[in-house]
């Protein structure tokens, strides 16, 4: 396999009206588990059922209802840590984070706050070929969502859903490592990827599967560098924290709008507070939520319902051995055993479905540059303009390897391959028969095109002297040959026989 | 068929397998005697419908033979155990009207044995207090007086309705809770017997939570027989409850031999108070003298960390009890404030908070949000938290050097006056748990056994700690004890 290495990113500078200033961004990824019942119920975590209909006695906190640990939901916390090479804790415990709010029953939300499952791990977030940062993660622990509170069905009255209340979420913290809006797009990008890849959350931010939290601060370049080395926050600037973001547009167009808020804070003489603040994406601003002075006090101690989560090795061996392919080595695979750019490589292994498709389409053809030439550039494009996912393409892997098949053995070319391709996806039929049925097969047979060419040529005296002269014109002879075989002479052997014919 | 009310449940069991009698009569006998006992204020709810039909049923079970020792016998049901389909408000105002769809797994084993439910009993409110004073349905009455005198005694708490309903003999049984003494000093206070068991014994699903990680359930019965047969009945491992034990029950009646020779019992020097009654302290020696008469071995200990028990109890407790009852909001079921034009969801909150929780369960809501906020977590829970494993550690190397139970007294004091404590310091109060809390800090199974009457004509109890899971050998040294004792005092019926 190929040992990638990676340049790190120039980190994103802003020219203020005194200074240049640098971005210092953290991100707080709240990702749903994938599990069919929620993480200390057993009520489904189904989505868009009707309101209050997912929910257990414990979910609505009625009197006396006691947690218990879905299990499930504890091993998909590992695989999630063990794929983003963290470390796992054999002991963890559940702590209560207490605040009041209709939509969290109990009173308080159970978290992990002092001894988390999943410690320090890492994500690499490519930018480009060549061209990756490394953030580190700080640490991942399991807690119960909150429901949702609904203010716009009445006048007088707000509702609950509970629906959501208590389904599991892995938080996942990483440490200030993110450089600039782009960064932290693509960070998102690349742990929703790997969590895809890994089935332990199905990444969906428009149901708010994944939801971020930012940290975003400022600084002087030179600055962070001493804060690497001396891991000491005081070299960076105050952060602000834009909560809730489900957009990876949302979460640059807010990050650039809040750096460029401190940048004049800073330079106007002012100084940054740190608090919590909600992106409004119709007016692309930021906006205080509370401040310092108002954050809640969550009185964290450790929930007495339950006892310290204490998980096996061997457990968590059997885990990772049955870990899927990751991304960064599957990309690292395909570019070492199929030859594809870096940029193909990436683009194929985007998700499991077009890695999957891809793989299958070389099995079929045994040429992966090929396959990924048509995968990328023609069954995508198809694929968008249907608005499908290559989960329900209509065209298999097995029906593009044999039109790729096809053209290796000369029997169509590439521009034949093209209707070929589109008969085959709109049909379902088989591109064999598609080629022999539709009469498409390559004429290679010289005679019938040394008839073709003898023709034009007879007819063109006038165009036979200008590419004696010019024989960059001996193009528009193989494209007169080709228009008169209706495109199924082998472009190879025309050309060969233009230019031998006119003596070029 | 008279007085049927005043069986144990042992002397009814062997009655109701006989023929003598039906769970039928017992439970109209009972129901009678409810009906007559208005002034004690024990029952809160009243199921007689309920009662009759499971006790028609336990008959049936009963007639087939094979039935379990608690078939057809009426119990009384602390309120704080969720009841389906029947009130259930942990004597608070908050749950004002609430019938949970849900059945406790306490009652639910105790139902599965074909016991039968008199109704619910009165209680502090959200087991907070030591004289059932804290009430929403106002406070229970002791049936034991001082000599000639007619002044209304708590009957403790905050189990007091349980207590009463048993001293009474308005129920052959009942449930109690206990997180800080809750049924040991009740117990003490009216003569009767009352254990609490090893922290995880029984299961904690469906009792309302007051300190999750102090709460344990438990039996307040006649005799020591009966709690250990009701005992076998309540607990047991329930994966619905994370801290309940998987542990196998044993048969607890078939441990009571009363043979307790060579067994070694710990006197622990910092039981003895300052300020001790003398009656009390005359109480606590006669105890060890029994056992040793009986066989045991008496030995002097030390649990060094006993006098920080009190304090860190108040601290543990209020502080799980602050997060606990913030689900008591107004949002979902039982008392919501009445609102004003413009309130808001703070208001909603402030009001039906003030309006639903009475002054002691506001007071340690207060104390426990205030030992876990911000810049005071380390300097009293976290601190309170190593206390408790000092105090934990105190008893395990008791343990380790062969002692087998602790004998103190259950009770600083024996039953007080209804208002005598209410000008008082709380903590005057919070005193009365001196003697119990170290054994719910610790998690271990507690057992309050009447030894003796006050010279007002009062009973006083004692406690013996045993080892964890070890019920059964503790019940059979209590039982060896209240032989010893040969208490068989009633208070005189004046109800």
């Amino acid at each position: 396999m190929l040992d990638l290495t990676y340049e790190p990113p120039k980190p994103k500078v802003i020219s203020g009206a005194k200074h240049d200033w640098e971005l210092v961004i953290g991100m707080e990824v709240h990702a749903q588990v994938s599990s069919n019942s929620k993480l200390f119920s057993g009520a489904s975590t189904q989505f868009g059922a009707e309101p209050n209909s997912n929910v257990a006695f414990v979910d609505a906190a009625m009197p006396g209802m006691l947690p218990v640990i879905n299990e499930f939901c504890v091993e998909q916390a590992v695989r999630t840590g063990l794929g983003l090479k963290a470390q796992i804790h054999l002991k963890s415990a559940f702590d209560r984070k207490n605040y009041f709010y209709p939509d969290l029953p109990q009173g308080y939300q159970i978290s992990q706050l002092y001894e988390p499952i999943v410690g320090e791990g890492e994500i690499l977030v490519d930018m480009g070929p060549g061209v990756a940062r490394k953030v580190r993660i700080e640490r991942i622990h399991l807690e119960q969502d909150a429901g949702k509170s609904i203010h716009d069905m009445d006048p007088n009255m707000s509702f609950v859903d509970l629906n959501r209340t208590g389904v599991a979420l892995m938080e996942i913290v990483s440490r200030p490592d993110i450089r600039g809006p782009e960064e932290a797009a693509a960070y998102v990008t690349k742990l929703r990827q790997i969590l895809r890849y890994l089935g332990t959350c199905d990444g969906n931010m428009q149901n708010g599967n994944l939801r971020a939290d930012v940290n975003v601060s400022i600084c002087r370049p030179g600055q962070y560098e001493k804060y690497m080395e001396t891991q000491d926050f005081s070299h960076l600037g105050t952060r602000c924290e834009i909560k809730n973001m489900n957009s990876m547009r949302f979460i640059q167009a807010a990050i650039e709008y809040e750096a460029r808020r401190q940048i004049k804070i800073v330079e106007n003489g002012g100084t940054v507070e740190q608090e919590t603040r909600l992106y409004d994406p119709d007016k692309n601003e930021t906006r205080s939520m509370r401040s310092k002075e108002e954050a809640h006090d969550y009185r964290y101690f450790p929930c007495p319902d339950l006892l310290p989560l204490e998980i096996e090795q061997a457990w968590v061996d059997d885990i990772a051995a049955n870990l899927p392919e990751l991304p960064d080595e599957k990309k690292a695979r395909f570019m070492g055993d199929y030859g594809l750019t870096e940029y193909d490589a990436s683009v194929l292994t985007a998700d499991t479905d077009s890695a999957g498709y891809f793989e299958d389409v070389v099995a079929a053809c045994d040429d992966g540059k090929l396959a990924a030439n048509w995968v990328i550039n023609e069954l995508f494009g198809r694929l968008k303009t249907d608005e499908k996912e290559i989960s329900s393409s209509p065209l298999s892997p097995a029906q593009l390897g044999g039109i790729i098949g096809l053209i290796k053995a000369d029997t169509i070319s590439g521009k034949i391959a093209k209707d070929v391709f589109e008969i085959a996806y709109t049909s379902g039929r088989d591109p064999k028969e598609i080629v022999e049925t539709e009469g498409l097969k390559q004429v290679t047979d010289t005679g019938a095109i040394e008839a073709a060419l003898d023709q034009i040529i007879a007819d063109n005296p006038a165009q036979v002297e200008k590419a004696k002269v010019n024989p960059k014109l001996a193009g528009w002879f193989v494209g007169q040959v080709m228009k008169a075989t209706g495109g199924k002479a082998n472009p190879k052997a025309v050309n060969q026989l233009v230019q031998q014919k006119l003596g070029l | 068929m008279g007085d049927l009310n005043k069986l144990t449940i042992a002397e009814a069991r062997d009655k109701l397998r006989a023929g003598d009698v039906t769970s039928l009569e017992l439970t109209e006998a009972c129901l009678n005697a409810i009906d007559g006992a208005g002034a004690l204020n024990a029952f809160v709810h009243h199921t007689p419908e309920i009662a009759r039909e499971q006790a028609m049923a336990a008959d049936e079970r009963i007639a087939k033979g094979d039935a379990p020792a608690m078939c057809g016998i009426p119990l009384g049901i602390k309120d704080l155990f969720c009841t389906k389909g029947v009130p259930s408000q942990a004597a608070s105002k908050i749950l004002d009207g609430f019938k949970p769809e849900y059945e406790s797994t306490v009652t639910q084993n105790l139902f599965d044995a074909g016991s039968v439910m008199l109704g619910k009993l009165n209680m502090d409110e959200f087991a907070m207090g030591s004289s059932n004073e804290t009430s929403v349905y106002g406070n229970a009455v002791n049936p034991w007086r001082r000599g000639n005198d007619d002044a209304a005694l708590t009957p403790g708490g905050s189990s007091g309705g349980s207590a009463s309903a048993v001293a009474a003999d308005l129920c052959l049984a009942a449930t109690g809770t206990d997180t800080g003494g809750s049924i040991r000093q009740p117990a003490a206070f009216t003569g009767i017997t009352g254990i609490k068991p090893t922290y995880g014994r029984c299961s904690r699903w469906g009792i309302v939570a007051f300190a999750s990680s102090l709460d344990q359930a438990g039996p307040m019965t006649k005799s020591v027989r009966d709690a250990a047969i009701m005992l076998e009945a309540m607990c047991g491992h329930d994966p619905k409850d994370s801290t309940s034990a998987d542990l196998p029950v044993p048969d607890f009646e078939a441990l009571l031999t009363g043979d307790i020779k060579g067994k070694k019992i710990g006197i622990p020097k910092e039981y003895r108070m300052d300020g001790m009654p003398d009656e009390i302290e005359k109480l606590w020696t006669d105890g060890a003298e029994m056992l040793r008469d009986a066989g045991a071995e008496i030995v002097d200990i030390s649990l060094p960390h006993t006098k920080y028990a009190l304090p860190a109890y108040y601290v543990i407790a209020p502080a799980e009890a602050s997060s606990n009852l913030a689900r008591y909001d107004g949002v979902r079921y039982g008392h919501r404030a009445r609102l004003a034009q413009g309130d808001g969801i703070t208001e909603m909150y402030e009001k039906t908070r003030a309006e639903g929780f009475g002054h002691e369960v506001q007071r340690r809501v207060m104390v426990g949000t205030y030992v876990l906020s911000a810049g005071f977590y380390d300097a009293y829970y976290n601190r309170a938290r190593k206390v408790r494993t000092l105090i934990k550690r105190d008893f395990e190397e008791v343990f380790a050097q062969g002692i087998d139970a602790i004998l103190t007294p259950a009770t600083p004091s024996a039953a007080f006056g209804l208002g005598e404590m209410s000008e008082a310091d709380p903590v005057a109060m919070y005193l009365n748990d001196v003697f119990t809390v170290t054994v719910n800090l610790a998690g271990l199974p507690g057992v309050a056994v009447p030894a003796g009457l006050d010279k007002q004509g009062l009973p006083l109890g004692l406690q013996l700690i045993g080892r964890p899971w070890e019920e059964g050998d503790l019940l059979n040294l209590a039982y060896a004890l209240e032989g010893a004792a040969g208490f068989v005092e009633k208070p005189g019926k004046w109800w």
